[in-house]
């Protein structure tokens, strides 16, 4: 842009673009995201209204809906400002594009030798010698250090220019790029994609899943099945392994099986299925012990709730009928248990309370047979969240334009460098001079280095 | 010998070469510094030794894995992080003083390990959600970046006490500097020292104090002794120039470090992103450092004002990993299920 216009002589569009391609806008814009998402870490998002109400009270609560707060990374003004961040860096990119793209592709660069004598990083030598043969020795040792070079004569000797890492100057290009292609991965995904979940028993299947943020059904285009579940824990009570072994089907065939685990998702057709959760269920097999009160003997023997089992010595039948998770004994909740029911040899069926907790409650009956719960197989239900994000390829891409980008910048750069050669009576007069675009400390060393390598060379050694 | 008593050994070897840095400066003896170079050398090699005899460990335990996966483990790499990039910056600046600020803060990472109750350095196995090989990378180039901002910070603080007191006196920041400082102490002696905020406003009141007694003592400090201790620093210059390329080293980084884990949720999770405090607070950070790169670079900052973002910077640091305990709501990380 010309710098001489006065701001009065432009016209209202290259004024709104001029604001947008200022950096100060973007410093306020990245303080401004920086102090506004600290808000959402403070009040926890997405809860129930009436949790909020509770916490805040009916103003607050009043206020911070309006604002947005309880869902502030998706309200419109947290939207606006990234929106803004992108219009900025979109603009304050293309800005500077036009003058770096001068630089980078132009087939032979300007070399000022003016400026080179200007330089701080600058050395300066004698050497013994014609130039001619000068020439001839230096050119190999600048090639081997630069991709670029180029000789003029001048009028009492000649000058080598050199140069690399022109196309450097892009990598700041490519990371704000990545920035703009992150988010667009980013919308993508918001209005393709989903989040919502699923739970299944083992041997049951769904046909459809629940999503997440309104609480939809969505059909899924296919069954899934969970053939299997299995947790695993540690000797210290930490879990260990989830996994479920789950099962894809159409039209009742099943196409594709897999175990997931933590970490190790399911893919079917854009669609994947993680490992999220478990919960229990309710047991469905016990070992039940009858003891016999006339001869004290103790018989274990499995059942399935709804089916009647025999007991040894006569005693009658005995049928498990439910689970329940809080059972109640005279007022008092006694916590999980089953409910069976006993049907002794000649008379009426007794109701039976089976606490998990209290092995030998059914002591107390003092009937002809005491039932206790031995051992009962856990049954869990696996809890898996399922989604479908099409744009998360491209956050991949722009996390890679990132990390290059960034690596670009910051560690590499545009060096350039000339190798001055002048007559003065019967000795040459050398000077090494360079510039980069970045690290100024570090080109300093390097032009020493060069300097020195080209003074030993002609010193013979 | 475990790998425990290793690194409580090493805790002491990193003080003691904090404390040779700060005495060689002081009391400007370099041989006192070199002894200190050599110190923090043992105590490097003495904290990887430490950090591979854990891992071998934990194989004989039958739950191998990276020590890499709980606060313990990874403030002991955080602190070999910090020995590794200050010797790096001692050889390139060629000056030992940088070390008094910096050491102490790899001491200071390993005696909180080690002394808080309640961080354990048992080896413990790992969760579900933690097996992954992204967990590890995920660990390591954080902690890179963290380790890097630190020194950035130590290297931001060495040029605000360089430059002294701000020229121009502006009311509006002569109380917010005190009050800022005293909301991080606070907040960071609830985090990290005290389980109750009365008892963390007992505990930040002195130090604040503490800290701007400091701060009167060098400005009332004679010219000479002044001169003596500052003259030592690096030139202005290049503290400024040695934090910024510092800090480009730990942006790159932490960039990695949020995009490693950003892949890891999303094969854990299924989403790259869902702004769950730890993860906000990372970008917080990130938004912090992209400011410091941009007003450097574009609108010619340098000095005082790029070493207060420094600080800032790191307490945002500090914040993302410590401070986010404190926070509503963090489920993800851990736990599991109910
Ligand atoms: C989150 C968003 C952004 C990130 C991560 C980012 C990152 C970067 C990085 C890493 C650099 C290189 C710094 C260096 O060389 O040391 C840079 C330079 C720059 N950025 Fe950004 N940036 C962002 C947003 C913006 C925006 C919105 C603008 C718009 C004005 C902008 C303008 C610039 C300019 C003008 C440069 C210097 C380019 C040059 O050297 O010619 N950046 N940015």
């Amino acid at each position: 842009m010309n710098s001489k216009q006065s701001s009065a002589d432009l016209s209202a569009i290259d004024r709104i673009w001029k604001s947008f391609a200022s950096v100060r806008l973007t410093i306020a814009l990245l303080l401004s995201l920086a102090a506004t998402s600290i808000i959402g870490t403070l009040i926890p998002q997405n809860e129930a209204p009436g949790a909020y109400l509770q916490t805040f009270g009916e103003f607050l609560y009043r206020l911070f809906s309006l604002l947005g707060l309880f869902d502030m990374y998706h309200s419109w003004w947290f939207r606006a400002l990234i929106l803004l961040l992108v219009v900025n860096i979109i603009i304050c990119s293309l800005d500077r594009l036009k003058a770096t793209w001068k630089i980078i592709f132009v087939r032979n660069p300007r070399f000022n030798i003016a400026r080179y004598r200007q330089l701080k990083s600058k050395a300066e030598f004698n050497a013994a010698g014609a130039t001619a043969s000068l020439k001839d020795r230096f050119l190999p040792v600048v090639s081997r250090r630069y991709r670029y070079r180029r000789t003029e004569e001048t009028d009492a000797g000649f000058a080598i220019y050199a140069e690399k890492g022109r196309l450097t100057r892009l990598g700041v290009y490519v990371v704000h790029l990545s920035v703009v292609v992150l988010l667009i991965g980013g919308l993508i995904g918001s209005i393709f994609g989903y989040e919502g979940f699923v739970n299944l028993a083992p041997g049951d299947s769904a046909r459809s899943i629940q999503l997440r943020h309104n609480n939809q059904i969505l059909p899924l285009g296919f069954d899934i099945r969970c053939d299997a579940f299995k947790v695993e824990f540690y000797d210290t009570g930490a879990p260990k392994e989830f996994r479920s072994s789950l099962s894809i089907l159409k039209e009742g065939k099943v196409i594709e099986q897999k175990d997931i685990i933590v970490n190790d998702p399911l893919r079917y057709e854009g669609i994947s299925f993680y490992q999220a959760s478990y919960g229990s269920l309710s047991p469905t097999e016990v070992i039940l012990n009858f003891t016999s009160q006339a001869t004290g003997m103790i018989y274990s023997q499995r059942a399935a709730i709804g089916t009647a089992v025999d007991i040894p010595e006569n005693l009658g039948t005995f049928t498990l009928k439910k689970y329940t998770r809080q059972a109640d004994f005279r007022g008092h909740n006694i916590g999980e248990a089953f409910i069976g029911v006993l049907t002794p040899q000649n008379s009426n069926p007794i109701d039976i309370t089976l606490p998990l907790k209290f092995p030998s409650f059914d002591k107390m009956r003092k009937g002809q047979v005491f039932v206790s719960i031995a051992d009962f197989v856990p049954r869990y239900y696996t809890g898996l969240q399922v989604s479908k994000d099409p744009g998360v390829w491209v956050v991949y891409i722009g996390f890679i334009l990132m990390i290059i980008g960034i690596y670009i910048t910051f560690f590499m750069s545009h060096q350039q460098i000339c190798v001055e050669v002048t007559l003065l009576d019967k000795k040459s007069q050398v000077m090494v001079a360079g510039t980069s675009n970045k690290n100024k400390m570090g080109m300093q060393k390097k032009v020493a280095q060069l300097a020195h390598r080209l003074a030993n060379l002609t010193s013979g050694k | 010998m475990n790998s425990s008593l290793v690194l409580s050994i090493i805790t002491f070897v990193y003080g003691l070469a904090g404390f040779l840095y700060i005495f060689a400066w002081v009391f400007k003896r370099p041989d006192a510094g070199r002894l200190a170079s050599w110190v923090a050398v043992i105590g490097l090699f003495g904290n990887t030794a430490g950090i591979i005899m854990r891992w071998v460990e934990s194989y004989r335990m039958g739950i191998g894995h990276a020590p890499f996966s709980n606060l313990y483990e990874s403030l002991v790499f955080f602190a070999w992080t910090i020995g590794v990039i200050y010797l790096v910056v001692e050889r390139k600046a060629g000056n030992r003083i940088i070390g008094a600020f910096t050491m102490p803060i790899a001491f200071l990472a390993m005696a909180y390990a080690s002394l808080k109750p309640g961080i354990s350095s048992e080896i413990q196995p790992l969760i579900p959600a933690l097996k992954s090989n992204w967990l590890i990378a995920h660990v390591i180039t954080c902690f890179i970046g963290y380790a890097a901002f630190a020194t950035a910070f130590g290297i931001g603080a060495m040029y605000l006490l360089k430059q002294g007191r701000d020229v121009e006196g502006v009311t509006w920041l002569d109380i917010a500097k005190p009050l800022t400082l005293f909301i991080f102490v606070l907040l960071f002696s609830r985090v990290l020292l005290a389980g109750n905020w009365a008892m963390s406003i007992i505990i930040a009141l002195p130090l604040c104090l503490i800290f701007y007694i400091g701060v009167f003592l060098t400005r009332r400090m004679p010219v000479d002794i002044k001169d003596r201790l500052l003259g030592v620093f690096p030139e202005s210059a290049i503290l400024d120039e040695l934090g910024y390329q510092v800090t480009l080293f730990g942006f790159l980084f932490l960039s990695i470090g949020i995009i490693s884990g950003a892949v890891w949720a999303n094969s854990a999770w299924g989403r790259y992103w869902g702004w769950d405090p730890k993860e906000t607070w990372s970008l917080i950070t990130w938004f912090i450092y992209a400011t410091l790169l941009h007003a450097r670079l574009m609108r010619g900052w340098r000095g005082r004002r790029i070493a207060y973002l420094s600080l800032v910077g790191f307490a945002a640091v500090l914040f993302t990993y410590f401070g986010v305990n404190l926070l509503p709501g963090l489920h993800s990380y851990g736990a599991f299920g109910q």
